[in-house]
């Protein structure tokens, strides 16, 4: 039996109050993400099931129990307390899946500051811009990691610690560095946690948007309450499950159900720590019996590459129950791990700003294949008219996606960006930036973005942070950055270039950009093509028609040119 | 091949390996040990194809055969005419 059981009558008679009850929550309360994934899972007497189990890519193994976790993230929040980091600072995590991301995390949440998780293969202007942002106070990442960060001190003042993590003492440390190394620290068995409540802030993870640099996203530590019932329902976790969620707490579903959804549930999870290879990923699943697994259409995509052959070398019976988040996931896709997993990938559909899923197939539910699934109990959704942003009614029709405000893991704003955040809404609802179509059954169907942002392997890349890191090249007079398809990854970078005088185009210069890209930015926003013109398509104006580009790369309708200035 | 071994290996550790500290050898692993991951490696194989005049299929470039620069160099080699 699954945990929601009935879909129909979760609807009917659902409330919030349902997960308030199961974590022992009553309005007004101290809440602490930090204490109800750790502490209370102990409380429950589960101090000694195996909260963690972590692989390196050599094969190392590390485990932990959640009494262990319990006075790890215990020992890292007296670590930084100890450092004068207090309540509302923003504590930047910036390491590989390394146990103490995941300990850290919840490290920072016990004293009540601001976890700040980023991506470890960000470039060092990526990395500024969001720690600018936040005017973060301390750091914590790993040595290969640490060259990044010491690039950016002068621009960073207000960064006053760096801590690292695995210091081995061969090299001195540098200016404001520190080391903190978890297995050697003397473990907290006590500690006073941060009397944190609903509203208090607890993550912020940031996301890029067509324009500008990319924003904060805060949520607060009420959010535990849709992270935790979700996990529940629509992954399923069970008790004697053991799950793995591939994402990387650098992005937001690394943390909602890489580290709350799971721990908050007391699920015992496991993290590999290892580059994708389709034969690793299934050794590991048989190795550790996954029995829920949670991942990403690029990498189902990429495992339907490898080949159907390959699964049959690997004793894969463990698995329970599949999901997938990321990008829409693709009918073939389901169909090809009903048939090789002997069930399908449940697809669900949410974002950083929701902090939680939103659109999801259930357990027991009658799956389509391509679908999003429906609206999870508590949400109310619709598709909207894109003047009116009125629900339409009629079947089939596309719209942009709209949720009404109140679920409790809804972002409460962007990180001093107030007026952005109030362009989100329209007309009472909350707008994603995506369009769907609903079915004449109640399914949701992805249609597309409502903007120009590249959606690549389940990531979000603004075009406009890619073409102002261009135009940093020495060789770049002009830029264009759109998606265009990818088999695997469903988009990726392409950008369009001018050269300056003197410069002249050629494989070379094109693979210097892109390799300048990924330094500056993220191997995710690295254009994979780079395509040279004597100019770029503009307005009268002088604006760069990116819409014309984007659909010629997808080889669509260019729409109306009566704008193009044609000198 | 060992020249080539040395250009790949080198080009690896001037442009992905963020750990100054770390040594690689030929038979590191690249994509499994998280030095190279699968966007970065677009680049690699640009760099490949650039560099010793080749086209290698994109259904050919897995992660697997882009794991060590022995594994690379022996990939390469099916393509230089």
């Amino acid at each position: 039996m699954s945990n929601i059981g009935s879909y129909e009558e979760r609807i009917k008679n659902f409330s919030w109050e349902i997960a308030e009850k199961e974590l022992d929550y009553k309005k007004g309360d101290i809440i602490n993400i930090g204490w109800h994934c750790t502490d209370r899972i102990c409380q429950m007497g589960k101090a000694n099931k195996t909260a963690l189990i972590w692989e390196g890519h050599a094969g190392e193994e590390k485990r932990y129990t959640f009494d262990e976790i319990r006075k790890a993230t215990n020992t890292i929040g007296h670590f930084l307390r100890g450092l004068g980091v207090k309540n509302e600072d923003r504590v930047c995590l910036f390491m590989d899946k390394i146990p103490e991301l995941y300990l850290g995390f919840l490290g920072v949440l016990k004293i009540g500051a601001i976890a700040q998780p980023l991506f470890s293969a960000f470039g060092d202007e990526s990395l500024f811009v969001r720690l600018d942002s936040a005017k973060t106070k301390a750091i914590i990442t790993q040595r290969k990691h640490v060259g990044k960060v010491r690039k950016l001190l002068e621009r960073m003042p207000s960064l006053e610690h760096i801590i690292i993590v695995d210091h081995d003492g061969l090299k001195p440390l540098k200016e404001r560095e520190i080391a903190f190394d978890l297995e050697k620290a003397e473990m907290i068995d006590k500690f006073e946690i941060y009397p944190t409540t609903a509203e208090s802030p607890s993550v912020l993870h940031f996301t890029s948007g067509t324009t500008g640099l990319p924003k904060g996203v805060k949520h607060v530590h009420y959010s535990i309450m849709s992270q935790y019932l979700t996990a529940k329902w629509v992954l399923d976790i069970q008790d004697s499950d053991i799950y793995w969620c591939t994402a990387d707490p650098g992005w937001v579903t690394g943390t909602s159900y890489g580290i709350i959804g799971a721990w908050s549930n007391g699920a015992t999870q496991c993290v590999l720590d290892a580059g994708f290879s389709a034969e690793a990923w299934y050794k590991f699943i048989e190795k550790n019996k996954v029995s829920m697994w949670y991942s990403a259409p690029t990498a189902i995509r990429s495992l339907m590459k490898a080949g159907s052959d390959l699964v049959k070398q690997f004793d894969l019976s463990s698995l329970r129950h599949l999901a997938s988040v990321g990008e829409p996931l693709n009918a073939e896709a389901v169909i090809w791990s009903e048939k090789v997993f002997g069930k399908p990938f449940y697809d669900t559909y949410w974002q950083t700003e929701t902090g939680s899923m939103m659109l999801t197939n259930y357990p027991g539910m009658k799956i389509k294949p391509g679908s999003m699934g429906k609206p999870f109990p508590g949400i109310t959704a619709a598709v909207l008219d894109e003047k009116t942003f009125e629900p339409i009614t009629e079947p089939n029709k596309p719209g942009l996606i709209g949720f009404r405000p109140g679920w409790p893991s809804m972002m409460r704003t962007y990180w001093n960006a107030e007026e952005t955040y109030k362009k989100k809404f329209a007309n009472g609802w909350y707008l994603p930036g995506d369009k769907s179509t609903i079915d004449k059954d109640g399914y949701y169907w992805f249609v597309g973005r409502d903007d120009d942002v590249i959606n690549t392997a389940g990531h979000l890349v603004s075009p406009f942070e890619v073409e102002s890191a261009l135009l940093e090249h020495p060789a770049v007079a002009e830029s264009a950055v759109v998606s265009k398809p990818d088999e695997v990854n469903m988009e990726v970078v392409k950008a369009f270039v001018t050269l300056k005088p003197g410069f002249e185009p050629g494989d070379d210069l094109e693979l210097e950009i892109m390799n300048f890209i990924r330094k500056k930015l993220s191997p995710l926003a690295m254009p994979q093509e780079i395509e040279y013109l004597d100019k770029l398509p503009k307005t009268r104006s002088g604006k760069i028609m990116r819409r014309m580009l984007r659909a010629q790369e997808w080889g669509q309708d260019i729409g109306d040119t009566s704008t193009l200035d044609d000198d | 091949m060992a020249e080539m071994k040395d250009i790949v290996l080198q080009y690896v550790i001037n442009e992905y390996l963020e750990d100054e500290d770390e040594v690689l050898s030929y038979d590191s692993p690249l994509i499994s040990g998280g030095i190279v991951d699968s966007f970065s490696m677009v680049s690699l194989k640009r760099f490949l194809e650039n560099k010793y005049k080749i086209s290698i299929p994109d259904d050919k470039a897995t992660p697997e055969a882009f794991d060590t620069v022995n594994k690379i160099c022996a990939l390469v080699n099916e393509y230089i005419k």
